[in-house]
């Protein structure tokens, strides 16, 4: 567990490390010092908000998913647009750099002032100043890496697609946009600050130019899940908590139970990594908001107040499945009704201004991380899509499956090596 | 179009600075001691002094040929710091100029025609530029003579236009409406340059201020495709055109042009296609967009072209990235191909777009890299 840790050390900010000119290589040292030594003195459990530090880019794992849950979100899906193995190579390798870079609060390349002055800056500037904030970005490879939408082979890596990196099938009730579906690439970039967030996708879409294309983006404004024991759970645009019963990111039995690709899951260059379904739910705000309390709670099966199951008095109590409506949200989506399914949920809220009828275009970014969507996003949708009386106020409409390669080691290793090299 | 924009040359000072020149040319009587003596003939262009001190300099024409000539003051890439024509055999004249220190060339042009008979020449003092490459010099003397080439070859293509308008047919003046446009999309920075001539002639209804007429080539776009009839006043428009073209062309070849502002020019005109044609904004009642979209990409590559064999020194990779990028642009413009143009480009959906843009980018960010692999050796 020690490699996905996320305590925080004190970071220069940005703006005092721009100053350093030259002194690059002794940061990166005297970063990777202060990770070592954070590693034994955590504290796992204490949010990093206020110090605005650094989360360790490298480990066993990618950070961004066991990582405590940060507050913004800007998450990116991407087109491969070259047909070319050594410019994708060459793209992830250099993604890799400007990654461990941004997070930790360092500019990409040459810095974004001080360059020549008739060149464009390497960095784009806007996260001057600002602290590392927490900043996380997480890759993840579509089912078009493997094998694109005409069926090309274009990379050769067709054999190695992992068999749990499905289509996913079409749940009823969802009404996908494909221009806000799919992808070849994600990144998910999740940070205190949002500006850090979207400054760190910025410059890897910059950087991919050429190679790659935003096919979507979407951004989070509030985290809507909890990966902290014993933290409350953020309300989503409902005004409710949900996905109380999430993994905890300290939780190393659970995560390797339901999150991480294990070596017996395979293939080989997935292990220590896992899935990530991506769905944009739209929440019909509006009509939601003329429901009763009480037909509110019992969509859920939960308090508003506290979020406690229906019938108990705190958030985290044991639920009473049986108390609730047969077609309650929380009922249909325990793990108790779903055979022990449980998935790791980094879900934001969002509001992509109004929809041109009046409405909010608002909702859920639902993000889930499991070790096989087939035993666990699929079937338990599929129960969902079917039952949840809470289909009457949301509509999906985006989606988006990615295996998520396993983390970055070291200063040598880059996102993706054990599949491409 | 943007109608104000100069970072690649700063024409405006130089067409002024030229108009003074001009005006006292006449007055002058050019004996002073002072004065560089010029002596042309029909073979030969001798001057009195190849070094002399910068500042106010006076040249003296003496036309001892027998054919008409002219007299220009060149700095590095043939961009002309003064210039006499029409001066007839036996004939004297007078040029003065303001120069800074560098190394000119003088040139008699016998017969008004041609580079003419050069005389290498330096202006001496503090502050003499550092030499530059001689190949960026010929890049940008070359890049010149496109850049006029691009204006004098419109001008016809510019009358067909204007004359189907002035005669009312309609349909002549649609056909010939995009193709006239294209010498201007080929070298906007640089037409840009002269502040006054783009809001004359290429601005969109959208671009215009409180109280500003509105005139040009998109004025009598939305004539033609939009209200699809041809007015007395689009009539007197068409001529103005024509008058605001022609300034145009005699302007064009003054502007103060550097590498620098050659790699910042292509890279602009692809902001061009980005912001303005890929939208479909430009030519929002024509949908030629994809004319100009060409137009734009072509004198990209001109200007690139140029500069590549010092780019491909300072930064082969990104020579090499910039070649491909190129070739994928035409390639995809090549789809869009219909008769002796473009299809419409309401024609062209929404995925399609995206893919003209990300291609566009392709291209784009790397040319944003020109500039500096121009002055800067690896």
């Amino acid at each position: 567990m020690s490699e996905q840790t996320e305590e925080q050390r004190p970071s220069p900010s940005r703006r005092a490390l721009i100053g350093w000119g030259g002194a690059g290589l002794a940061l990166g040292a005297a970063a990777a010092g202060g990770v070592a030594a954070a590693v034994g003195t955590s504290d796992r459990t204490e949010p990093a908000a206020e110090s605005g530090g650094a989360v360790p880019f490298h480990g066993r794992h990618q950070a961004g998913i066991a990582t405590a849950v940060q507050d913004r979100l800007h998450f990116a899906a991407f087109d491969v647009l070259t047909d070319d193995r050594a410019e994708l190579v060459a793209l992830l390798k250099e993604w890799t750099k400007a990654a461990a870079a941004m997070t930790a609060g360092r500019p990409v390349g040459e810095g974004a002032v001080g360059g020549l002055a008739e060149a464009p800056p390497d960095d784009t500037g806007e996260a001057l100043g600002l602290k590392p904030s927490r900043l996380t970005l997480t890759v993840g490879f579509g089912p078009g890496l493997f094998e694109d939408a005409k069926g090309r082979d274009r990379f050769g890596l067709r054999k190695h697609r992992p068999k749990a990196l499905v289509d996913l099938p079409k749940f009823p009730g969802d009404n996908l946009d494909a221009a806000r579906s799919g992808g070849d690439l994600c990144v998910q970039a999740c940070a205190d600050d949002p500006q850090v967030a979207v400054h760190a996708i910025r410059n890897l879409a910059r950087i991919g130019m050429g190679n790659v294309a935003i096919r979507w983006s979407q951004l989070g404004f509030g985290k809507t899940s909890s990966t902290t024991p014993d933290a409350q759970t953020p309300r989503n645009m409902m005004g409710f908590k949900d996905g109380t019963a999430n993994i905890a990111g300290t939780d190393t039995a659970g995560l390797d139970k339901h999150v991480w690709v294990s070596e017996k899951d395979g293939p080989d260059w997935l292990v220590g990594g896992s899935y990530l379904v991506a769905r944009r739910i739209r929440m019909h705000i509006e009509t939601w908001d003329r429901a009763s309390l009480k037909e509110q709670e019992d969509v859920f099966g939960r308090d508003k107040a506290e979020g406690a199951p229906q019938g108990k008095q705190r958030e985290h109590d044991q639920p009473n499945l049986k108390a609730m409506l047969p077609t309650a949200h929380v009922r249909l989506a325990h793990p108790d009704s779903n055979g022990g399914i449980k998935i790791l949920r980094r879900g934001y809220s969002f509001t992509d201004g109004t929809d041109g009828l009046g409405r909010l275009d608002a909702g859920l970014f639902f993000i889930a991380y499991q070790r096989d969507v087939r035993d666990g996003f699929v079937p338990l949708q599929q129960r969902l899509a079917a039952h949840d009386a809470l289909n009457e106020y949301i509509q999906h409409v985006g989606s988006a499956l990615f295996a998520i390669p396993p983390g970055v080691r070291d200063a040598d290793d880059w996102w993706g090596r054990a599949l491409l090299s | 179009m943007r109608a104000l924009r100069s970072s690649v040359v700063t024409a405006v000072a130089a067409a002024a600075a030229l108009a003074a020149v001009a005006g006292c040319a006449e007055k002058s009587d050019g004996k002073g001691s002072d004065a560089i003596k010029v002596t042309a003939s029909d073979d030969a262009c001798e001057v009195s002094a190849k070094s002399f001190p910068a500042g106010h300099v006076n040249l003296s024409v003496d036309n001892e040929g027998s054919k008409v000539t002219e007299v220009y003051l060149y700095a590095p890439g043939d961009r002309i710091v003064a210039e006499r024509e029409n001066i007839g055999p036996k004939l004297h004249a007078s040029i003065t100029a303001e120069v800074k220190p560098g190394t000119y060339e003088i040139a008699c042009k016998p017969g008004m025609k041609g580079d003419g008979i050069r005389q290498k020449v330096t202006a001496t003092g503090k502050g003499a530029t550092a030499k530059r490459d001689p190949r960026l010099d010929a890049a940008v003397a070359a890049y010149r003579t496109y850049v006029q080439e691009q204006a004098d070859e419109s001008m016809p293509l510019v009358k067909k236009f204007t004359d189907a308008i002035e005669k009312g047919d309609l349909k002549a003046a649609k056909k010939a409406y995009a193709p006239s446009r294209v010498g201007w999309e080929r070298t906007e920075p640089v037409a840009e340059s002269f502040g006054d001539i783009d809001p004359k002639v290429d601005l969109r209804e959208d671009g215009l201020a409180k109280g500003q007429k509105w005139t040009g080539w998109h004025r009598l776009e939305k004539s033609l495709w939009h209200d699809g009839k041809i007015t007395a006043a689009d009539k007197e428009l068409a001529k103005q055109l024509t008058k605001d073209l022609e300034d145009w062309r005699k302007r064009v070849g003054t502007a103060d042009l550097t590498p620098t502002g050659m790699a910042n020019g292509a890279k602009e005109l692809l902001d061009e296609v980005q912001t303005g044609k890929v939208t479909g904004e430009e030519e929002r009642y024509s949908h030629t967009d994809l004319v100009d979209f060409e137009g734009n990409v072509e004198g990209a590559e001109k200007a690139y072209t140029l500069l590549r064999p010092v780019v491909v020194e300072n930064d082969k990779a990104l020579a090499t990235d910039l070649d491909k990028r190129f070739a994928a642009v035409k390639k995809l413009l090549d789809g869009y191909r219909e008769g002796d143009g473009f299809v419409s480009y309401d024609t062209v959906g929404k995925t399609d777009r995206k893919k003209l843009s990300d291609t566009v980018n392709s291209l784009a960010e790397p040319l944003s890299k020109l500039a500096a692999a121009v002055v800067v050796t690896k």
